[in-house]
């Protein structure tokens, strides 16, 4: 019925290749799409917390917890890593394997110190009686800045194995349409904190 | 003459339809419930101008054009006409636009929370929804009763309303709107009853396992002298709802009976949606009792929900931010009123007096 | 924690013979269908050319299979409520208690909505789309297989729970605080949590994919205002998908956290709202009846300018009336509680926008009507489907606009009036679309018709039980009976109630003709080949293919110059031509990642509502790792040779000359 496809003919047939299998443009686009359904998902935990926020049933309120200090450095890290994951990007496109990894691992490290930051926040506060059961603020307050934090992570682990994926079979067209997904991801992901950071933390201190 | 004794054959068709709601919304026995009918009555007809030609021309259409009929003509590539396309977009949106008219009066005339103009001073009652069954709570009159519920005719009934179990609906189809109830909230319902008699009151909002048993019985009396009797015969025979015997009705029941309570703890009703009510650690609102804290737990009640409804949450933060480290309920009166689009404005300035008035009345009989 | 979390012998609910009957009927016919396959040593062929396909055709008709089934599982518990309250009258307790009357109730509203018109419209759409704007497949193969598994994995969760544990008895729209857990400790809620999570997930990702379908994969030539109207129908949906679906995701995910780590979004103490549960739900909840009905309009305008031998009328204006319904489809979800207290202005506001798509709404109805003017309309089965959704839903969406008249829903709100007038829509108009769609589209996924006499006899059961089973309900909405009831005790319902119960009978002998008439078109096939690929002189380009279609759909790309665009190439007489030359043709190969992801997933979401952490990490991690040997397989694709495509073709042409 069908037989693998021979490397020449692939090549020869690169225009009926073009105009079903533009994988890389569709995969982008797609990954696009998908970047949107999360920016609802992300709207919808935002418009809770908005309106559960004073809801503190007698505990703390947010500005007997936030530490703008620390979120600021939180912060810091997180917006640098989307430079430096720029920096990876740009590098991959050049074909340069190593300059890639390299930034991919600074990328990582100030991925992992945010989350590291904030599990050590999400820690001080329940050690402290403040968990996210004490009231609908806390909930929310939790909800929001958690799920952010399990995007990150699910950032951290994609990046993971982009890097060993690129370690080990190179630049690739696959691999580098993966890395631009990564890095929309990325991206996205820097300006939904830059949403969390202004409305819970900058907007709850005050 | 076709016309006329199809007509006439509608009005009979109508006729019996309303001869068998008997009891329904199309009986209605009070004020709100017979605007309620007449508006829908008037948007049905309103809709039949449309609704009719369509389907009258769906059956012709389909009936003139069915294939085979070649001496019809045929224009397989006409696909659009101007003039056509320009007729029916006005025409929906001509009916839309008066009904959104008669939307727009009719939602502020039957706004539920709106008291009722009317010479009669109203009676109070505070309603709570429980698991599976209504108390009905009388704070002038200080007696309270379970499943049923009894106001004079031709005097205006206030309705506080909330729940101490999952959300339910306050409803007697025969005198008109409902209401949620939920806990932890006040909503608020306005009806009279246009002539004595007995209405069947219900939840129409399912609750749970007794849910279809969560009946009452509602008591329109002919006179108010009436209803002091029933108020009379509660405070004989009825026991005292105080917070032990509340906490015993408060577990869930199925076709509960009717019980009456002779005298009830002064601010039950304020108790039981309080507990569900911390403001935040600085608020004067815990501990509180009387006026301030009805007041305020009413505005509450009232920003809470229009907050929600319009749920422009993310453009009312900076707001809401603004206002976060509250203090008492003052402030809160005062985010209330600068609310830029609180829809509730005018609601409060009519609610204060009569919450006034109310804690007032709660006073004497205190003394 | 023991091994098994919460679950023990004691979940199987051996005291309810309604449930164990059923079980035993569920398990006889299923091994009566394993028996049969293996029979015939089918067990491979499932498994390699339907399970484990990435077709979109063949996703598309396991999509409508899935629905089917769920089809009697759903009207099954429609019969159970109608039997109930019949027989619930006059202060008898029916046969059913209320901790099994509520469950059905949910599972009914739930099963109908998610798993019986979802999978039927996303198998519609997966059957045509890609035909329609002539593109071999859609943008993301393997992930439409994983959607398909997904959706089957919340079907699958939620039929487990009717022999194991419970369903909600919440109602189909699980409102807390009833929700809670203070409210509802049982596993029901949890059943209903992950089914919908689980398969809402899937959805979203079928729009996803959809969306880039369209958006990137449309034949060489086609504008977007080019293309065929049920493709734009379902690119709404789609749009109105991938923005609401993301909602569901979110308030479920709050409720179960409510529920599992005791957070307090909508709890009734520690500060929580229920409000906010409400909103959010409908704010999902409204788009996804649009999301239901959008991709019917799309079939009945198909319908309807096939059968009458005639372009659509007013194809631009159908288009942005979809459009629009789509947009305001999202600013009047609170008209699903004007009772709630909100003001006034607010309860205005909303009332007034739902009425404003009546305005499109009605613009697609003339649309139809001079559609069908100047035509030569047959009065096949999907034109019957047309018509009779043309009447039925008129009266639906005026009874709608009624409902969105604030001042009248304060007394029709939940009462059997709002009950008849969403059936009134979601049968009359998405199910009656499905149906028109079934019968239009069934040659070009089969090969072979489906016989006549049995569709018009299945249709007029249907519309006549539909107006006996629910205009009764209308009236009874009239005379104050609430939803959810399960019994009656009113003596002036009765009679009311009994007929509603006829009507449902009556449409338990159209679904049954349905059955059959299928059962008979498969058993006739032979004799109602559709051998030329275009059995209704059809516009458009699914019917330019075999029927049922080669599996790579094109051998070459279609050159699109017209909406109607295989009208257009018959007329210029350019269809039907073979080349002489085939271009190899780049294919997916089918792949059994997505089974086994979904395996996995529906493992953790069973793990979830029985409390299994050990199973629920072994599903995650697995349907994890299936996901990463997916990813880095090189294996998934193949060239179809140019002598392979020219032979598929030239059996093809040979029969379209002898047709």
């Amino acid at each position: 019925m069908s037989i693998a496809i021979p490397a020449d003919l692939e090549v020869a047939h690169a225009e009926d290749h073009h105009e079903h299998h533009d994988t890389s443009g569709n995969t982008l686009f797609g990954f696009w799409i998908y970047l949107m359904t999360d920016c609802i998902l992300f709207a919808s935990v935002f418009a809770t917390y908005a309106v559960l926020y004073m809801n503190t049933d007698g505990g703390v309120s947010g500005k007997d917890i936030f530490e703008l200090d620390f979120v600021l450095i939180e912060t810091a890290a997180l917006l640098v890593s989307s430079i430096t994951y720029g920096m990876a990007l740009i590098f991959a496109k050049r074909h340069n394997k190593a300059a890639t990894l390299t930034w991919l691992a600074i990328t990582f490290a100030l991925g992992c110190v945010f989350i590291g930051m904030e599990v050590y926040e999400f820690h001080h506060l329940i050690e402290h009686g403040n968990g996210p059961q004490r009231s609908a603020f806390l909930s929310s307050f939790f909800t929001l800045v958690g799920m952010h934090g399990l995007h990150v992570t699910a950032g951290l682990i994609w990046m993971a194995i982009m890097m060993i994926e690129v370690a080990k079979t190179g630049l690739g067209n696959r691999s580098i349409t993966r890395l631009s997904c990564l890095s929309l991801f990325w991206h996205f992901l820097d300006i939904v904190w830059i949403c969390v950071f202004t409305v819970v933390y900058l907007l709850g201190a005050l | 003459m076709l016309i006329r004794k199809l007509s006439k054959a509608a009005i009979a068709a109508v006729a019996f339809m309303l001869a068998g709601c008997d009891g329904g919304v199309l009986d209605p026995k009070g004020q709100i419930g017979i605007d309620e009918k007449h508006l829908i009555i008037v948007a049905t007809l309103l809709m039949l101008i449309v609704v009719i030609p369509v389907i009258a021309m769906t059956l012709y259409f389909a009936w003139k054009y069915r294939d085979g009929r070649d001496q019809e003509i045929y224009a397989p590539k006409w696909a659009h006409s101007t003039a056509i396309e320009t007729v029916v977009w006005i025409v929906p949106i001509v009916i839309v636009i008066v009904l959104g008219v008669i939307t727009w009066g009719s939602t502020h005339d039957l706004d539920p929370y709106k008291p009722l103009e009317h010479e009669a001073k109203p009676v109070t009652v505070e309603v709570v929804s429980l698991d599976w069954k209504w108390l009905f709570i009388y704070p002038e009159q200080g007696v309270a009763s379970v499943n049923e519920l009894a106001f004079p005719a031709n005097v205006p009934v206030n309705f506080k309303i909330t729940s101490d179990t999952a959300m339910n609906s306050f409803f007697i189809p025969q005198l008109g709107s409902q209401i949620y109830s939920m806990a932890g909230m006040t909503t608020k319902l306005h009806l009279i009853a246009n002539e004595p008699g007995t209405f069947d009151g219900i939840s129409a909002n399912y609750s749970g396992a007794g849910f279809a048993g969560m009946k009452f019985k509602a008591i329109a009396t002919q006179t108010p002298a009436d209803f002091d009797a029933w108020v009379a015969k509660l405070k004989q025979q009825g026991k005292t709802l105080d917070s032990a015997a509340y906490a015993t009705l408060a577990k869930p029941s199925e076709y509960n009976p009717v019980e009456y309570f002779g005298s009830v703890s002064k601010g039950m009703f304020d108790q039981i949606v309080m507990q569900y009510m911390h403001m935040d650690s600085h608020g004067g609102m815990k501990g509180h009792e009387g006026m301030d804290m009805h007041a305020g737990m009413e505005h509450m009640g009232t920003e809470h929900t229009s907050d929600m409804a319009d749920m422009k949450g993310m453009h009312d933060m900076a707001h809401m931010a603004g206002e976060h480290a509250m203090e008492n309920t003052q402030n809160m009166a005062d985010m209330d009123s600068s609310t830029p689009s609180a829809p509730s404005l005018t609601q409060d300035s009519s609610t204060e007096p009569s919450s006034l008035e109310h804690s007032s009345t709660q006073k004497v009989e205190a003394e | 924690m023991s091994f098994l979390g919460k679950l023990s012998l004691d979940a199987i609910p051996y005291h309810e013979p309604i449930i164990m009957v059923t079980l035993a009927v569920v398990a006889v016919v299923g091994l009566y269908i394993a028996a049969l396959i293996t029979k015939h040593k089918k067990w491979s062929v499932l498994w390699n050319n339907w399970l484990t396909s990435v077709d979109h055709k063949r996703l598309g008709i396991m999509y409508i299979v899935l629905a089917l089934v769920m089809l009697i599982r759903g009207f099954s518990d429609a019969i159970m409520m109608r039997t109930q309250q019949a027989l619930a009258t006059n202060g008898a307790a029916g046969y059913l208690p209320p901790e099994h009357y509520d469950q059905i109730f949910t599972a009914h509203g739930v099963i109908m909505i998610i798993f019986m018109a979802m999978p039927f419209m996303i198998g519609l759409m997966n059957l045509v789309v890609p035909l329609q704007i002539g593109a071999r497949d859609v943008a993301f193969p393997f992930l439409n297989n994983l959607s398909f598994w997904l959706t089957a994995s919340g079907a699958v969760l939620i039929n487990i729970s009717l022999g194991l544990g419970e369903f909600a008895k919440t109602g189909w729209v699980a409102y807390p605080p009833l929700s809670e857990l203070a409210y509802s400790p049982g596993v029901g809620v949890d059943y209903y949590i992950w089914a919908l999570q689980i398969s809402g997930i899937g959805t979203t990702l079928t729009g996803v994919n959809f969306i880039a379908t369209v958006l990137k994969m449309r034949a060489p030539g086609m504008k977007l205002m080019q293309m065929p109207i049920f493709t734009w129908t379902c690119t709404w949906a789609n749009i109105l998908i991938v923005a609401s679906f993301p909602i569901l995701t979110a308030v479920l995910a709050m409720l179960t956290l409510d529920r599992y780590m005791d957070f307090h979004f909508f709890t009734n103490d520690g500060g929580g709202n229920a409000m906010m549960y409400i909103n959010l739900f409908w704010a999902w909840g409204h788009p996804e009846v649009y999301i239901l009905i959008l991709p019917a309009f799309g079939i009945f305008s198909e319908v309807i300018s096939t059968f009458t031998a005639k372009r659509l009328f007013g194809y631009t204006s159908m288009v942005w009336a979809s459009g629009a319904i789509s947009i305001l489809g999202f600013i009047v979800w609170l008209h699903h509680f004007f009772t709630m207290g909100s003001s006034a202005n607010v309860n205005a506001f909303f009332g007034v926008m739902t009425m404003v798509i009546a305005v499109p709404t009605g613009v697609k109805l003339f649309n139809w009507l001079f559609t069908i003017y100047r035509g030569r309309l047959r009065l096949t089965v999907p034109v019957l489907w047309t018509l009779g959704f043309m009447v039925t839903f008129t009266i639906g969406g005026m009874t709608g606009v009624l409902l969105a008249l604030p001042g009248a829903d304060y007394v029709l709100h939940n009462s059997l009036f709002l009950i008849a007038h969403f059936h009134n829509t979601i049968i009359g108009g998405a199910v009656f679309g499905y149906l028109a769609g079934f019968a239009y589209w069934f040659p070009k996924a089969t090969g072979f018709h489906l016989n006549e006499r049995l569709g018009k006899a299945s249709f007029w059961c249907w519309q006549i039980g539909f107006y006996v089973a629910f205009m009764p309900l209308y009236v009874l909405g009239f005379m104050g009976m609430t939803r959810r009831i399960n019994h009656i005790d009113n003596p002036a319902w009765n009679l009311w109630i009994y007929l509603a119960a006829v009507g449902a009978c009556i449409i338990m002998v159209g679904i049954i003709l349905q059955f059959i008439q299928l059962y008979v078109s498969i058993r006739d096939r032979d004799q109602n080949r559709d051998t030329t690929g275009d059995p209704w002189n059809g516009h458009t380009l699914e019917w330019s293919t075999a029927s049922p279609p080669q599996f790579y759909n094109f051998a070459k790309l279609p050159q699109v110059a017209d909406i109607d665009a295989f009208t257009d190439a018959k007329e210029k007489g350019l269809a039907y031509q073979g080349l002489k030359h085939y271009q190899p043709i780049h294919m997916p190969k089918n792949t059994s990642s997505g089974i086994l992801m979904a395996l996995g997933i529906t493992a953790a979401g069973f793990a979830a509502i029985w409390h299994i952490l050990w199973l629920a990490i072994v599903g995650l991690v697995g349907a994890f790792v299936v996901f990463l040997f997916r990813a880095y397989n090189n294996d998934v694709d193949y060239y179809v040779q140019p002598d392979e495509v020219a032979r598929i073709e030239n059996a093809h042409l040979n029969n379209v000359v002898r047709g």
